[in-house]
């Protein structure tokens, strides 16, 4: 592969005067105008609550947020402050940890599995289940919370009994279909050399998952980590129906939905508990992003 | 051999987790526990808050406090599971009402609270507003005044206006403005999914001090037509107030629609002033002093809404947090009785923003002379009358909300509004 | 903030950490290890099984369960006492063009058409460009920081970006401020029957463009690079690379990405419920469930609605059943 693209880019080098580099330089420079304009106009939004984050409440709706980028300038640190003082803001963060990880691992690995088995293996009534899934993901959530509750109150998985445990069973249930449907895609996609040759030479169906399917479909698996882990991560009304909002149990959404007041006083915290909770999904994110890397599946068959 | 290994390993992970899961979330109290859901959040929950620690100190019962804004859908969700708290206080108390009749509630005047000290300190009123069927379900331990209405005295006295003291110095005060090139009002009515409370208050002050108390009362309990005369009329007084197109209120229907109502008040507070007139519940000082940096006294005072017909002078709404339990046990006996003393109501009252519905209460509790005033209208008033939106089923409450969206933006619409609400009105009592 | 708790737990996190997946992982082992003392021929009936069994379980009980219990309940009347065959189904589905449940379903198609082309066509745009330029992460990180906020977050931010100021006043809203740049009057954008729709859709494409971005990204990266050099090579231009290469390749994970969002456009709920209510012509089914669910406290007609919306995404799957046997087909 590297060799391939020395052997491109040489007779481009000699063709650096002519009409097409030209164009080619053109087209180049378009692209970054485009990719960087449009991300520009992308995160007007997001800059424009960042910067209200750092305003005193009174000039909100005095001014449009843009002005406070030009002198005199009245930032603040009030609004961070007031979200820092929540009182059982540790406890959130370590409460929401909680939910999310094991609310992320559990459902990820079930569906590879599930997902394994449903491209490759050929089973009764395959296709049904899948389509089942899928239909599944319509399924409105609100509906299925008295049922559900009701379950866990006669099961003893309410939060005072069992903790997080009937949270993290909830979750998953309801992340599977997408996690499945999303897996199965990826899997199905392997190319099927790959299997038979495999067969040959003698893999278990577990060599041939951990060893083959698995390392092949890492961008899938983080971008299930990903959407999985903030979906729970920003979850406020699942984690109140089955946990509730007492201190020890809130995860932050619902410590930080509670800094306003019935009437929405206080609103202004909202911007800065914004900022507050889009951190850990952020890092998730930065750090799965090396796996979105080319030829991870390239360099593996040749390997 | 790895096998095996693994299995021990996993039998520890698990009793691992188990045991740790267990211990994280185990309470060790002696008295017992008492969970209470309310809908207090902010800086309303720390001021509940502070209210229960004395309690907890005194009798060692450890209350676990819930709170959410949607804390009707988290209590009907709860009790269809079966697993509801031992207290729930709700801003609308239709919601109880509807759960008393279906005798999901624990009756408190059979020998829960002590009914001659409650009956020597709560007005008839505020009892009778608890009852269903006669049995009290519910008790109040604080309330709100509505029909407010804020203005800048430093403004007024600059313009020579006058405080009107009846309907028509009022309207007569809002043509001598609007001629003198600003709008009277400033009225806002956005509150995301609750959208047109703030204008419902306006409707259902009118009702109750134009057409008196029977029919407000008929009105909410879903006997009176929304299409009736009455009601009808109400809707149009509001309408002269609100002018035609809207034309007496700043920013006209786009502003009053778009705006959150706890702005509302904001226009009033700019040099010059966009508006002169703001009616709101007492509980928007708060906005004020914060948003607008205004002084109470100097920048903003308040006189009660008139009345519109001087038959019902001293009519006024208010509101109140309704307390009901909903499982009995000692610990929860012993909480709804400390949250009826004025000892505990005083708590909430001197941080500001509540008033406490007690015959005995010590008007010195208030901490500042607004609310002192205020706490003096509820007190005074010759007819108080509970919100009639909080009193109606929820459907109903929701369709009256967004019909006030549909009148501001277009009043000439207001006979197919009202027949809408009929129709809503028609199943929502069910 | 209080660290020290958060310090102090610390050891029950790492348990969980630890042991979750070790659970997880001996279930397989060990069911594999099961399935192979199974004589040769019975192993691949039963395999299948032991892969499919655990998410069969759970989607079964927190999902298969209660749609049951809502489709029952959908027979019954508000009290659930009495049985009242489809007539609840007849409720929502008469009064047509404006009654029942008509506006909803009417929005919900707007947001499934909108919605849906509107977060494909811009998460393909990134996906594809940012893979052209040497600072693709930051620029991907930035498209996707929407998708980590909140919902409430997101429906305050479009408050900012929608707040309206009356004519000739300094505007406070992004959008206005940008129309009086123009010497456009304002506009009230979600209290507007008129734009109140669009104005909500737009507010959840951006919140979502960064979904489709990474899943389509992660399709994108798995095209073998090679492919895309030999192509290069024969003199191919970018556009017919694309259309002829990435394109045919993405489908798959395009049918998947469109499918989910469709879905998620029966399901729009939050920022309809957050920023209107259904208020201004904006009511979808999700709302209106939720709706007389806790507000009417009527179970009949709110499973109603839920089937309705269940079985909308009939045809949905029926399209994938085709196009799942068409990728097995070219093996």
């Amino acid at each position: 592969m590297t060799i391939a693209s020395e052997q491109i880019a040489t007779p481009a080098a000699e063709r650096r005067f002519s009409p097409e580099w030209l164009g080619q330089g053109f087209s180049k420079v378009l692209l970054h105008v485009v990719v960087i304009g449009i991300t520009l106009i992308w995160i007007i939004p997001t800059l424009g609550l960042f910067v209200s984050s750092f305003r005193p409440l009174d000039q909100f709706t005095a001014s449009g947020w843009w002005t406070a980028l030009v002198p005199p300038f009245k930032f603040t640190l009030d609004n961070y402050t007031g979200v820092l003082d929540a009182s059982n803001l540790g406890q959130s963060f370590f409460n929401s940890f909680m939910i999310t990880i094991p609310a992320t691992v559990i459902p990820v690995t079930i569906a590879a599995f599930a997902a394994y088995a449903f491209s490759w293996m050929k089973f009764w009534g395959r296709d049904f289940f899948f389509l089942a899934l899928v239909g599944l993901l319509a399924v409105p959530l609100q509906g299925t919370f008295v049922p559900i509750l009701k379950l866990f109150v006669q099961l003893g998985l309410t939060a005072d009994k069992v903790g997080f445990v009937g949270l993290w069973l909830v979750h998953t249930g309801y992340g599977l279909p997408f996690a499945i449907y999303l897996l199965a895609n990826f899997f199905r996609a392997l190319p099927t050399d790959l299997f038979e040759s495999a067969e040959i030479d003698g893999a278990g169906t577990l060599t041939v998952f951990f060893r083959i399917v698995l390392p092949l479909s890492v961008p899938a698996i983080a971008s299930l980590v990903i959407f999985q882990f903030l979906w729970i991560w920003n979850d406020y009304l699942v984690a109140l129906i089955y946990v509730g909002s007492t201190a020890e149990v809130a995860p932050l959404t619902v410590t930080l939905a509670n800094l306003v007041g019935s009437k929405g006083q206080d609103y202004q915290l909202l911007t800065a508990a914004a900022f507050f909770s889009m951190v850990v999904p952020l890092i998730v994110f930065f750090s799965l992003q090396r796996y979105f890397v080319r030829g991870i599946l390239a360099g593996s068959v040749k390997g | 051999m790895i096998g095996r290994k693994l299995t021990s390993l996993i039998g520890v992970a698990m009793a691992a987790v188990v045991a740790l899961v267990a211990c994280g979330t185990g309470s060790t109290t002696s008295k017992g526990t008492v969970h209470i859901l309310a809908v207090w959040s902010g800086a309303e929950q720390d001021s509940f808050k502070a209210v229960i620690a004395p309690f907890e100190a005194s009798t060692g019962i450890n209350v676990q406090y819930e709170s959410t804004r949607d804390v009707d859908a988290l209590l009907q969700t709860r009790l269809a599971a079966g697993n509801p708290p031992e207290i729930a206080s709700l801003p609308s108390p239709s919601t109880l009402t509807k759960l008393a009749g279906q005798g999901k509630l624990v009756q408190l005047d059979n020998g829960i609270l002590d009914m001659p000290t409650f009956n020597a300190q709560y007005a008839p009123g505020w009892i009778d507003l608890g009852k269903v069927n006669g049995k009290l379900y519910e008790i109040f331990a604080w309330a709100a005044v509505k029909g407010l209405v804020w203005y800048n005295p430093t403004k007024f006295t600059a313009k020579g206006y006058q405080v009107p003291t009846n309907w028509q110095d009022l309207m007569t005060l809002s043509s001598t403005i609007k001629s003198g090139g600003t709008t009277p009002w400033c009225i806002a009515v956005e509150n995301g999914a609750a959208s047109g409370w703030a204008g419902s208050d306006w409707v259902k002050e009118i009702v109750l001090s134009q057409a008196g108390p029977d029919v407000y009362n008929s009105w909410w309990q879903g006997k009176t037509k929304w299409t009736d005369p009455a009601i009808k009329a109400a809707w149009q007084t509001w309408g002269t107030v609100l002018g035609p197109n809207n034309s007496n209120v700043y920013g006209g229907k786009n502003y009053i629609l778009s705006t959150s109502f706890a702005n509302g008040g904001d226009p009033m507070f700019k040099n010059p002033p966009k508006c002169y007139m703001h009616n709101q519940a007492s509980f928007i000082t708060d906005n004020f002093v914060k948003q607008d940096k205004a002084v109470p006294g100097t920048d903003f005072k308040f006189f009660p809404l008139p009345d519109v017909n001087a038959q019902y002078a001293g009519a006024h709404v208010g509101a109140g947090d309704a307390f009901s339990m909903l499982k009995d046990t000692p610990q929860a006996r012993q909480l709804i009785k400390y949250l009826t003393t004025p000892d505990a109501q005083a708590i909430w009252v001197k941080r500001g923003g509540k008033l406490s519905p007690n015959k005995t209460f010590d008007l010195a509790n208030y901490p500042d002379d607004i609310t002192k005033q205020v706490a003096q209208v509820m007190t005074g008033a010759k007819i108080f009358a509970f919100d009639a939106g909080d009193l109606m089923p929820t459907t109903m409450r929701d369709a009256y909300w967004a019909a006030v969206l549909s009148f501001v933006a277009d009043q000439s619409k207001l006979d197919s509004i009202l027949a809408h609400l009929d129709s809503v009105q028609a199943t929502a009592y069910k | 903030m209080d660290f020290s708790q958060l310090l102090a737990d610390v050891p029950t996190l790492v348990a969980v950490i630890v042991g979750v997946p070790v659970v997880l992982a001996a279930y397989i082992i060990g069911g594999e290890y099961l399935v192979r003392l199974l004589p040769d021929k019975a192993r691949p009936s039963v395999r299948p099984w032991i892969w499919v069994g655990p998410a069969l379980a759970f989607v079964g009980v927190f999902l298969v369960y209660p749609v049951f219990g809502t489709a029952y309940r959908s027979l019954f009347d508000l009290s659930g006492d009495n049985f009242v065959g489809l007539s609840n189904y007849a409720n929502q589905l008469s009064g047509f063009p404006a009654g029942g449940a008509w506006i909803a379903i009417r929005n919900n198609l707007y947001w499934l058409a909108f919605f849906t082309i509107l977060v494909l066509l811009f998460g393909l745009l990134f996906a594809v460009l940012t893979d052209r330029v040497p600072y693709e992460s930051p620029i991907k990180s930035l498209i996707f920081m929407p998708m980590a906020i909140s919902f409430v977050a997101i429906a305050l931010i479009w408050k900012f970006m929608y707040s309206y100021q009356p004519p000739g006043e300094p505007q406070t809203g992004t959008v206005n401020a940008i129309l009086a740049v123009f010497h456009q009057d304002p506009r009230i954008w979600v209290q507007d029957p008129n734009l109140a729709n669009q104005a909500l859709i737009v507010a959840a494409v951006w919140g979502f463009v960064g979904f489709a971005m990474v899943i389509l990204s992660a399709a994108l990266k798995g095209i073998p690079g090679d492919l895309l050099e030999a192509a290069r090579v024969d003199g191919a231009g970018e556009l017919t690379i694309f259309r002829r290469i990435i394109f045919p390749l993405m489908m798959p994970t395009i049918v998947v990405v469109g499918t989910t969002l469709v879905i998620f456009a029966l399901k729009a709920f939050d920022i309809v419920y957050v920023m209107t209510n259904g208020n201004y012509d904006t009511d979808v089914l999700a709302n209106r469930m939720y709706k007389l669910l806790n507000a009417a406290q009527d179970y009949g007609n709110a499973s109603a609605v839920a089937i309705i919306l269940v079985a909308a995404v009939i045809p949905v799957l029926i399209f994938n059943l085709r196009q799942f046997r068409a990728v097995e087909a070219r093996r």
